[in-house]
This record gives C-alpha cells, sequence and structure tokens, in this order.
C-alpha cells in the first residue's frame, strides 16, 4: 500500500520538476523545493492535485508541514486513516 | 540624428490562421476567417458569427509545457504565446533557457482584458467558498500583464516588459510606443503585439451593444463588409499578432532580415469632444493624429501609396474615410490605395492593430496590394470621396512604398503609423 502511495504521489509530482530535475532523482527524503527545485507557486498545485487523487482535504498547517516527499505521504496517511 | 526603428519579425495567431505562411496565402486567395459560432446560438446572440484562432493539440504541445497546459483556460494568452515566439523566432532570435536576461530586449503586449474563461471559473469557485482551490494559475491567466510575463519569461526578456490597454487601438498604439522606447535609445528590440480573448464573454457586450451584424448567422462569410452599403455592424473576432522592433544598428549587425521601416507615428485622444464620445470618434482628433503621424514621419501626404484602414464595417466607414481624406488633401483618383483586413478576419478588438499591422507590412514582403472583400457593393458616400478604383476587390501586383495604418478605439483613442520598404 505504502508503495503503491509513494508510486502515486511521484506521478503527481512529476509534471512539476524543473527541467533539469528527473523523477529518478527523487528519493523519499528529498526536499520539494529545496532539492527538486519546484516552484514554490506550483506546491499550491500539487497540493490540489493530492486532494484530488486521495480524495482528501489539506489544510494550511498540513501544507506548511509537508517539506519533504515523505512528509507529504505521512500527511496522506494520516488524513486515510483518520478521515476529519 | 534619431535612430531607425525596422521590423525584424513578425508571427500572428489569426482566425486565417496561425504563422505568417496560412496568413499571406488567406490575404491573398481572399479567404475569410469568420465561422458560424455554435456557442453563441445556444447563448441566444444576435450575432452568431465570429472569427476565432483554431487551436489545436499539437499546436499547445509546441508552445507550452505540460504543466502549464493544464489548468490553461485564457484563450488570448494561449494566442499571444504563440504569435509573440514565432515572431521572435522569426526575427531569428535565440531562445536560452539559462543565463542572464537579455537586457536589452523588452516586451509591450497589450490586451482588452486577459483570461476571462480562466476568470470565470475563479468566480464561481469563490462564490461557492473554493478559494483555496483556485491553484496558483489564476492570478497570471488573469492580469492583463500575464501576456507580457509569461512571454518575458519564454523568452528571457530583460528590459521593460509590460502590457498596454487601448481598446481597439492597443496594438497599433504599442508599435509606437516601442518605436519611441528604441529610438530614445532605451532598448535594442522590442516584441511589441496585442492579444484578445475569444468567446461569448468578451464578445457579449458588444451584441448588446447592438452594433454588430445579426443577418449573416447563416451566412458568416459575407458577415464582414467594411466599406460596403450593406455593411451593418463588425463582426466579433480575437487573436494576436506580434512584431519584432528593433534599431537598425542592432539588426544590421545581426544580419537580420528586414520587413520595413517605422518613419514615425502618433497617439493621441479625441477627449469626447467635438462629438466624440466613449463610442465615436471626435473627428478633428483622427485628422490630427494621422496629420502629425505624416510630419514626424518627415513626408508629405503625397507620399502615401497605401492606407490600412481601421474600417470595421460600421456606419461609421464613410466618416473614417472623410476623415482620411481630409487629413491627406486627397480625394478620387489622387486617393492613395486603401484596404481593411476586417472582412477577411473580423474585428480582432486589442488584436486587430497588431494583427493588421502584419497583414499591413506583409505587403511590402509579397509586393502586392492585398484585396478588401465584401465591399463589392461600395458605400455610396465612400464612393463620393475615393474613387472605386483605389479599393481593390482583387489584389495588385504592385509594391507599395509608404503605408500608412491606423487603429482606433473606444473611449476616443487613435494611433497611427507609417511604415515605408525598407532601403539601405
Amino acid at each position: 500500500m505504502a508503495e503503491a502511495y509513494y508510486s502515486q504521489l511521484l506521478d503527481i509530482i512529476k509534471p512539476y520538476l524543473p527541467e533539469d530535475v528527473s523523477v529518478t532523482d527523487i528519493t523519499p527524503d528529498s526536499h520539494l523545493l529545496e532539492e527538486l527545485n519546484i516552484n514554490s507557486a506550483h506546491l499550491v498545485d500539487i497540493m490540489l492535485d493530492v486532494e484530488d487523487a486521495y480524495d482528501i482535504i489539506l489544510e494550511n498547517e498540513d501544507m506548511e508541514k509537508m517539506e519533504t516527499v515523505s512528509d507529504a505521504l505521512e500527511i496522506i496517511r494520516s488524513k486515510l486513516n483518520n478521515p476529519s | 540624428m534619431d535612430r531607425r526603428v525596422v521590423i525584424t519579425g513578425m508571427g500572428v495567431c489569426s482566425p486565417l490562421g496561425i504563422g505568417l505562411e496560412a496568413f499571406t496565402n488567406a490575404l491573398q486567395t481572399r479567404q475569410v476567417g469568420i465561422r458560424f459560432q455554435p456557442e453563441l446560438e445556444a447563448l441566444k446572440f444576435g450575432c452568431q458569427i465570429a472569427g476565432k484562432p483554431i487551436i489545436n493539440k499539437d499546436i499547445l504541445e509546441q508552445y507550452f509545457t505540460s504543466i502549464q497546459q493544464k489548468s490553461l483556460k485564457s484563450t488570448g494568452l494561449v494566442y499571444g504565446v504563440v504569435a509573440g515566439v514565432d515572431a521572435w523566432k522569426d526575427a531569428g532570435l535565440p531562445v536560452h533557457a539559462e543565463g542572464e536576461p537579455d537586457w536589452d530586449s523588452g516586451i509591450i503586449f497589450g490586451t482588452g482584458i486577459l483570461g476571462v474563461d480562466k476568470f470565470r471559473e475563479a468566480i464561481y469557485m469563490v462564490d461557492q467558498g473554493q478559494v483555496r482551490r483556485l491553484g496558483s494559475t489564476s492570478v497570471i491567466q488573469t492580469m492583463a500583464s500575464g501576456i507580457s510575463a509569461y512571454l518575458g519569461g519564454i523568452l528571457g526578456c530583460g528590459n521593460q516588459v509590460t502590457t498596454n490597454s487601448s481598446a481597439c487601438t492597443t496594438g497599433t498604439e504599442g508599435l509606437i510606443m516601442a518605436f519611441d522606447r528604441i529610438q530614445s535609445n532605451k532598448a535594442e528590440r522590442i516584441l511589441v503585439g496585442s492579444c484578445s480573448d475569444s468567446g461569448p464573454y468578451v464578445w457579449g457586450g458588444f451584441d448588446a451593444m447592438r452594433i454588430l451584424p445579426r443577418k449573416y448567422n447563416d451566412n458568416p462569410e459575407e458577415g464582414s463588409r467594411p466599406l460596403s452599403a450593406s455593411a451593418s455592424g463588425f463582426v466579433p473576432g480575437s487573436g494576436a499578432g506580434a512584431l519584432v522592433l528593433e534599431s537598425l544598428e542592432s539588426a544590421k549587425a545581426r544580419g537580420a532580415d528586414i520587413y520595413a521601416e517605422i518613419l514615425g507615428g502618433c497617439i493621441n485622444s479625441g477627449g469626447h469632444r467635438n462629438g466624440g464620445s466613449m463610442t465615436a470618434p471626435n473627428s478633428i482628433a483622427v485628422q490630427r493624429c494621422i496629420r502629425e503621424a505624416v510630419n514626424n514621419s518627415g513626408i508629405s501626404t503625397e507620399d502615401i501609396d497605401l492606407i490600412n484602414g481601421h474600417l470595421t464595417a460600421t456606419s461609421k466607414d464613410p466618416v473614417e474615410i472623410k476623415n482620411w481624406s481630409e487629413a491627406l488633401n486627397r480625394t478620387g483618383s489622387s486617393f492613395p490605395y486603401i484596404n481593411s483586413f476586417k472582412g477577411h478576419m473580423g474585428h480582432c478588438l486589442a488584436a486587430a492593430g497588431s494583427l493588421e499591422c502584419v497583414g499591413a507590412l506583409l505587403q511590402f514582403r509579397e509586393g502586392e496590394i492585398f484585396a478588401n472583400v465584401n465591399c463589392e457593393d461600395l458605400h455610396p458616400e465612400i464612393a463620393s470621396i475615393v474613387d472605386p478604383a483605389k479599393i481593390p476587390t482583387q489584389g495588385i501586383a504592385r509594391a507599395p512604398e509608404i503605408i500608412a495604418k491606423a487603429s482606433f478605439g473606444f473611449g476616443d483613442v487613435n494611433a497611427c503609423i507609417i511604415f515605408k520598404a525598407y532601403n539601405p
């Protein structure tokens, strides 16, 4: 299950990567803004795509916590396990 | 002596096609890009015909990344990027993905209103309490300067990057603004253009004013009739035109091909006085604008051998002809040749000036005066001022030397620019 979430999340992130970053560069510890160089404005769009893909709602504080790929996975997992 | 300014690149995204080749061919073969729009019929518009560029998936793939395409709903932005990037490449200018911006290159790319469909989507979301769902693209697709900002990023321009707006004068005004900036040594080259969204939310207001033709829904190709006795309003259009203006030194240093030289121009307003209003022109201002453009170009009124008019196909066309005639002091067979491309593509509003300037300039390259369409029944008031032979209904194989182009807009604003065949 965790594997499936991870690859689904990579699919979401992939189109937002700058040209010089490849999807194979992504690790669970990758920092979305600092290492993957994702435009900070696009982080908002990634959040919306995550909401649509997992049918969850992310709050502002979730967004603030979402610094790395594994942060994102953790938040998705906790939302799915504790639907509000 | 002022610096000379030339045009070294052009691009169009028009109801007549995308790219200079399709556009030139359409103007030479008297094609019409005005089509019936089922969407307007469904919405009970009086006028259900319009000019609209055809954008398919291949085009989007060529000009936009997949992520840019994802929530792209600003039609004007799409048209502007296609025309702008094409003009830049046509000028032989490079696009570097990395490195310093080009401090000597700027952008003046105008619009009337940008991203109306995108804005509609945003309004619905906001009203439903879903503001958080707008994402990052709402602002950049609906801010007026979204188009110049977008192009600035694609091309890496580091000089002034801005958007002008003066209704249907926008495109021609932008050219004169860029001409002034290059002439005064503040930039070496400027990508100039204008774009206009398509769709019911842009065109609806004009339909409500009852200034669009209502009798041609079954016969769209005959609906736009500049100069004609049966003209009954302008057909709404959309699209974008773009031109690269450059100092002659820079163009020569690069070995660029030159379409023509800009000799001068004038921008003014009638101040809603002397018969001028929000929607009608003050004829004194129009004539003054034309004369001033001629004067500051260092030519005399007899030197103009071709006019590309604003000529929208409303009841004001005879007034425009009278204004040209009085401003230039020329009538009958001594009147210059005159054409309007609105018969072919409708009135593309903010995009009209730039699209028509590209069309006007192509006449230098092709050595041809392009024909008018749908004016076989010339308006009698116009025929009383101008020899009908000067209003060609078939192309004339004759290279123009000096072309005057004017655009006029709501708000009683005017722009007139003078182009000359390039002679080193």
